[in-house]
């Protein structure tokens, strides 16, 4: 089943193109790993295909009206924002937003759903903690708690393993394989290609904003494409990838 | 090119980290609002203005990362404090509504007439055919009932701004509306059709604040963002402060001049029900477009992207709080003139009791300025009876150590 279908998605900034006629079609049960070098359009891409910004072409979720986008794909955008001083168990709770009718109080569902997300990220004695008082990789995985305390079946995350130490960036990618497993779709933007390799079922690589590869890690992270976009040379080790070294005027 | 960026983009968010624990500054993009915020007072010709809330602006911004951080300090307190308190702001409400009946009794039973309160509060409720019962409901009862609506307006709206902002430095006179609504009334002392017409000076501020409005969605269009809101808001200050100096420096006449700046320190003496019944369904309806912001509020603690992808409406939001603002801050400025400060300590002081929410920080505020006005207005009253204190004189005299405060607890928090 299809979750998330875009087609010739387009994104202008000015008379230039950042995502260019954009076409793939993500279905329950994936996580999708969208790669790419820096300013190569992911962000862009999953901000257009959300309808966060004015595009050209379709995406199934911006088509939805403002309401059930938010029951449809949850966002986690890169920049981590924490404006008040608030609970995490409060800014977790406002993942459930979408669902609350005139109250806004919380019913004993939705703080069963918040406490597994809280759980999910192993954030359990966190939860009266106020969120800005937290460190920074704290703070990342109480806002991908939020996320999860959305309880959508699609989920977008740009770059959420940034800035997570090393046990944390495998248990969040195995939290979205387990996800996978029950149903839910995710597209996940990351730099580190080993880690991709690793976890995504399936691999989008982007350059200079058009859709260049679409298929298995192993397809995607071939010799040439590696050249070519990203300017290294990596190796494959049974189903592990490594990134080996940086060409000669990669800079 | 793979793994220098990798690092790069790793090393950032720690580089945040560390920077957090060194002067806290929370959530990415603060800093650019401080920063800008900065700036723009820098630039904005408001130390030569003449409205009180202008003037303390211009100090207190500079402050910004010092009064985040001392709220974060005050925040950590609390927070333990949180799940003491039953319900999270219900109690909290209540506490501040007893508070704001007491400050309204306290505004009755205060004034030049020499009353004792019993005599007041009966003559308020029973016709004595006196004196008293005029004074009573002609002149306290309007005094007190404009006090709590314009406290109210101010505080609602600076918590609205504040939130929308997502900055603890904003305040409602950052949109204009105060500013060209105090143009208004000028213009009409100016011109002496206050002598012709008596509710002559709220009509024209309310004209002044409309059109700060018209102004507003001009410049910031109506898909502006947030900084664009700011910038034009800023602007707008700039314009009816640097009129209303020129007004006042081409003055042929000394007395309106003097008459003009007094009204412009905001007071609450003199007005009668006319002010109220002018005021109130403005300051009403604003306050109801006000209160229904929370939610959308509430989100934009994630930031503007997370909201929006929570599926709150932002243009519908901005519309909101620069609509509900405009009424309830440009109709309490309509009749009361400059209040400053109110907007800006309110919320200030209540967020750490309201668990730093806005949607609970919203009603909160609305009952605490309230407070705060009734209870600086019976000051005005009491501290110097023989004099015209002015009630935005006052507010800015309570509100500077409010501030003060925060300063000294950072410094020794840092020290």
């Amino acid at each position: 089943m299809s979750l998330l279908s875009v087609d010739g998605l387009t994104v202008m900034r000015g008379t230039c193109p950042v995502v260019d006629t954009v076409r793939f079609e993500i279905g329950a049960g994936e996580v999708v790993g969208l790669i790419g070098p820096n300013g190569a359009g992911k962000t862009t891409l999953m901000r257009g295909a959300l309808g966060l910004l004015p595009s050209t072409g379709a995406s199934s979720v911006a088509a939805l009206p403002q309401r059930e986008r938010a029951k449809a794909a949850a966002w986690l955008p890169q920049a981590r924002e924490i404006a008040w001083p608030v609970t995490v168990e409060t800014l977790v709770g406002l993942g459930r937003s979408p669902y609350l009718a005139g109250g806004r109080r919380l019913s004993a569902d939705d703080e069963n759903i918040v406490a597994d997300a809280l759980a999910r990220m192993g954030l359990e004695g966190f939860a009266g903690r106020d969120a800005t008082q937290l460190s920074g990789g704290e703070q990342a995985r109480v806002l991908i708690a939020r996320v999860l305390a959305q309880r959508t079946p699609l989920i977008l995350a740009d770059e959420p393993v940034a800035g997570l130490d090393p046990a944390h960036q495998f248990s969040l990618m195995r939290v979205f394989a387990d996800l996978a497993a029950t149903g839910t779709a995710v597209l996940v933007s990351m730099h580190d290609l080993s880690l991709a390799a690793q976890y995504c079922t399936r691999l989008l690589m982007m350059d200079r904003g058009k859709l260049i590869a679409d298929g298995t890690p192993r397809d995607v992270l071939s010799d040439k494409l590696l050249r070519d976009v990203f300017h290294v040379t990596g190796r494959w080790d049974g189903d592990a990838f490594n990134v080996t070294a940086a060409l000669e005027g990669a800079a | 090119m793979s793994s220098s960026g990798k690092a790069g983009l790793s090393d950032d968010p720690q580089s945040q980290e560390t920077c957090r624990s060194v002067h806290p500054v929370r959530g990415a993009g603060r800093a650019d609002e401080h920063g800008f915020l900065r700036c723009g007072d820098n630039c904005s010709p408001s130390g030569g203005g003449f409205f009180g809330h202008d003037l303390e602006y211009g100090g207190l911004v500079g402050l910004g990362r010092f009064g985040g951080s001392a709220m974060d300090m005050a925040d950590k307190r609390t927070s333990n404090m949180d799940r003491l308190r039953l319900g999270g702001g219900t109690s909290l409400v209540l506490a501040l509504s007893c508070l704001a009946l007491v400050a309204v009794a306290a505004s009755l039973v205060t004034g030049p007439s020499d009353m004792s309160w019993r005599v007041a509060l009966t003559a308020l409720i029973q016709d004595n055919a006196g004196p008293e019962t005029v004074v009573m409901r002609e002149i306290r009862l309007p005094r007190a009932v404009l006090g709590a609506l314009v406290g109210a307006a101010l505080g609602l709206s600076g918590a609205a701004m504040q939130g929308l902002l997502r900055n603890p430095l904003a305040e409602p006179g950052l949109i204009g509306v105060s500013a060209m609504a105090a143009l208004g009334a000028v213009i009409a002392l100016q011109t002496g059709l206050v002598a012709a017409f008596a509710l002559a000076l709220p009509v024209f501020a309310l004209i002044g604040a409309g059109s700060a409005v018209a102004l507003l969605l001009l410049l910031a269009g109506p898909r502006g963002s947030s900084l664009v809101l700011i910038l034009a808001g800023i602007a707008i200050s700039a314009l009816a402060a640097a009129a209303t100096s020129l007004v006042l420096n081409l003055s042929p006449n000394p007395f309106a001049a003097s008459e003009i700046i007094f009204w412009l320190m905001g007071s609450l003496a003199d007005r009668s029900w006319n002010h109220v019944w002018l005021a109130a369904p403005l300051i009403v309806a604003g306050g109801v477009l006000l209160i229904f912001t929370g939610r959308g509020l509430d989100a934009l603690t994630l930031g503007e992207d997370a909201a929006e992808a929570l599926g709150i409406r932002l243009q519908r939001l901005r519309l909101m709080v620069v609509a509900g603002t405009a009424l309830a801050v440009g109709a309490a400025t309509a009749v009361t003139g400059a209040i400053g400060f109110v907007g800006l300590v309110v919320p200030h002081i209540l967020r750490p009791l309201t668990g730093g929410l806005p949607s609970r920080l919203l009603p909160a505020s609305a009952l605490g300025g309230a407070v705060m006005v009734l209870a600086a207005d019976a000051l005005t009253q009491t501290l110097l009876p023989d004099r015209d204190l002015k009630l935005g004189v006052l507010t800015a005299f309570i509100g500077a150590p409010v501030f003060l405060h925060l300063i000294f607890r950072t410094r020794r928090a840092m020290a």
